[in-house]
């Protein structure tokens, strides 16, 4: 009969049959599987890097910035002191009716112990910058070395759409400067002119603001994203902005 | 009528023009002058307050200019896109959708669309005039907007597309209009046609500049761009009913009958844009109440928050509900029934684009973290200045329409 199963000649169905990547994928998904259930925290902390990371190889490919500037806010050290408000304020000549960075606080009244945390927000510099496209006329930009969203204060026509577009509220309309004005980690004021950190991150009395390039992993910033021990996040991750401020705690 | 032209070379556009300025053609217009003084003393008294209101507003402009946007209006960091924004929007829609009925007649050839063409071509370039006088009280650096919009653009950027579209689709609608005067109906056509196009394009644009910021849930997502052109389509046909009225009230003149024909037929598409827009509103409220925490936010602010009175006693009643049943009951025929429909329409409509640009910011960016540093919701007022502002690009609508009607003898010329 054509139909008849020839049972002479089928393949053994055994492990040395299975082709090698099938058996490897197999073999994740199993740790993957253990994992969770082994302990969610682990698996949450690895997807975490998975969307925090931003030298994966496939970011470094399409953000090959150098230096790639980028901010971890170490979350619980601040006290809400407000020095490096005050610095950005003073060093970048920050309307008083506006601000570059500024320092949430959130009230946990459940928690025990500690029910309060101050969370410092700023520009993101966002690899994939809303604000950047946005814009109709270029005003505001991605520097092509070293990642920073500028300010190309002539351009600005005010519309505005940046600040809506932001994901972070970090953009502010200047009457002063005539344009929209953002924190650019201290470009202008204090990095071209060939110190290291920013204004914020060197004020701050309690190292909440470490500040560095995420393209050396000699640097602080690449240390304190590239370890799995703690917990590091990004805010607001769900828009896409893929941000270059991490948080951590400890 | 030009019929006799195969292919569109400037050299025919300009034999064309040249045989319409003959004699006739100046006496015509000579005739304009003496129109124009013949007018009836309401008429001027309507005029000089139209005026008295434009002038007002563009004093409130200029001194918001001196002040600085910052101390003259309500906007604010949070909030930076307030009624100007809206009333801008509010004239583009009304302007696009004017575009796009005339061309139904113009562009396509629909008969019962030909007798209100002239008036709604007209009527759609004083609408875009009064929107950008509005944004150019709005934006803080409008000169900077024409230079660098021009050396400087950003192709991914919706508002590039919006401003230079519409900045073209103007120039189309005028020399639509010019051509339909010099009787060049074929030139009015391709004029027509392009002026579709780009309104079209450049009002989605406009409801993508909402929809593609990622960051704002509410607006976030395909909805806005196709809701903005059915909108458009209703808000065109609104307008023209109502402004069609006026015009042979105010003049006292009886309906020919080509136009109660004309106004049947809108006013049917009005009905139908209207179910339509039901359709949108319902299931923008339905899938948002079950969305992410964000929108769900805005979605309740709606429906029973600060806008729940906009919402249901404008946008649904005045903008959808009332005027459908009066539509349905006036059979398309009873005109003034319709005309008090098409104005609940228009006072609903400016609202709607109020509460579509307000109720968008109102939730903060922090929302989801949850922090205590802003309320729940935030809020806004317009301020003096902005409501001037406001009035001003509607005065300059209301003179624009008057004196239309009477330099352009009632647009009566549509004997094609």
């Amino acid at each position: 009969m054509k139909n008849k199963i020839d049972l002479d000649n089928l393949r053994k169905e055994n492990l040395e049959s299975l082709p090698d990547m099938e058996r490897r994928s197999f073999l994740k998904m199993g740790l993957l599987v253990t994992g969770v259930f082994a302990g969610g925290s682990m698996l949450s902390v690895i997807s975490n890097i998975d969307k925090v990371f931003a030298s994966k190889a496939e970011m470094k490919e399409k953000y090959p910035y150098k230096p790639h500037y980028s901010m971890v806010i170490r979350q619980d050290r601040c006290i809400d002191c407000e020095r490096c408000i005050e610095a950005c304020s003073k060093t970048n000549n920050v309307a008083e009716y506006g601000y570059r960075t500024n320092i949430l606080e959130k009230v946990t009244p459940d928690a025990i112990g500690q029910k309060r945390e101050f969370i410092a927000v700023l520009c993101n510099q966002c690899n994939n910058a809303p604000c950047v496209r946005a814009c109709p006329t270029k005003a505001t930009y991605k520097d092509q070395t070293n990642g920073i969203v500028m300010m190309a204060q002539e351009k600005c026509i005010g519309c505005k759409v940046c600040v809506l577009a932001c994901p972070y509220n970090a953009r502010y309309f200047n009457e002063e400067k005539h344009a929209i004005d953002k924190c650019n980690f201290c470009y202008d004021s204090r990095l071209s002119k060939g110190y290291e950190r920013t204004a914020c991150s060197e004020a701050c009395p309690a190292g909440v603001r470490v500040f560095g390039d995420l393209s050396n992993p000699d640097s602080d910033v690449y240390k304190l994203v590239h370890q799995i021990q703690r917990p590091v996040w990004v805010l607001r991750e769900e828009s896409g902005a893929k941000p270059n401020v991490f948080y951590t705690k400890g | 009528m030009a019929n006799g032209y195969k292919t569109l070379r400037a050299s025919t556009v300009v034999t064309g023009v040249a045989k319409s300025l003959d004699a006739s053609f100046f006496a015509e217009w000579a005739s304009v002058v003496r129109d124009l003084l013949s007018g009836s003393k309401s008429f001027y008294l309507m005029i000089l307050l139209g005026a008295a209101i434009v002038y007002f507003a563009a004093m409130g402009g200029l001194d918001a200019m001196r002040m600085g946007y910052r101390h003259a209006y309500a906007v604010t960091r949070e909030i930076p896109w307030g009624i100007l924004i809206s009333t801008y929007i509010f004239f583009v829609v009304t302007s696009t959708g004017l575009c796009i009925v005339s061309s139904i007649g113009h562009v396509f050839g629909v008969k019962n669309f030909m007798p209100i063409a002239s008036r709604a071509v007209f009527l759609s370039i004083v609408t875009i005039m009064a929107g950008f006088t509005v944004i150019f009280f709005e934006i803080e650096n409008p000169f900077r907007m024409a230079i660098y919009n021009l050396i400087s653009p950003n192709l991914t950027s919706n508002i590039w597309w919006m401003g230079t579209l519409y900045g073209a689709y103007m120039v189309f609608m005028i020399v639509e209009f010019v051509m339909l005067l010099l009787k060049q109906h074929r030139f009015a056509m391709y004029a027509g046609l392009l002026g579709l196009v780009s309104g079209i394009v450049a009002h989605s644009n406009l409801g993508a500049i909402f929809a593609m910021l990622h960051g704002r849930e509410y607006w976030y997502g395909p909805y806005l761009p196709v809701y903005f052109i059915a909108s458009a389509i209703m808000s065109g046909c609104a307008t023209i009913i109502l402004f069609t009225w006026v015009a042979y009230k105010a003049s006292n003149r009886e309906m020919e009958e080509p136009m109660k024909k004309s106004m049947e037929a809108i006013g049917k598409l009005c009905t139908m844009m209207i179910a339509v827009l039901m359709f949108f509103t319902s299931w923008k409220l339905i899938t948002g109440s079950v969305a992410g925490g964000g929108k769900v936010e805005a979605i309740r602010a709606m429906m029973a928050g600060p806008y729940a009175m906009n919402f249901w006693v404008f946008e649904v009643g005045m903008g959808m509900v009332i005027p459908f049943g009066l539509f349905l009951m006036s059979k398309w025929k009873d005109m003034k029934m319709m005309a008090v429909a098409t104005f609940m329409m228009m006072v609903a409509i400016f609202i709607m684009r109020y509460d579509l640009v307000l109720i968008g910011q109102i939730v903060p960016s922090w929302h989801e973290l949850g922090v205590s540093d802003y309320p729940q919701l935030l809020s806004y007022t317009p301020s003096l200045h902005e409501f001037a502002v406001v009035l001003g690009g509607m005065g300059m609508v209301a003179i624009s329409f008057m004196l239309g009607e009477k330099v352009f003898k009632g647009h009566k010329s549509e004997d094609h």
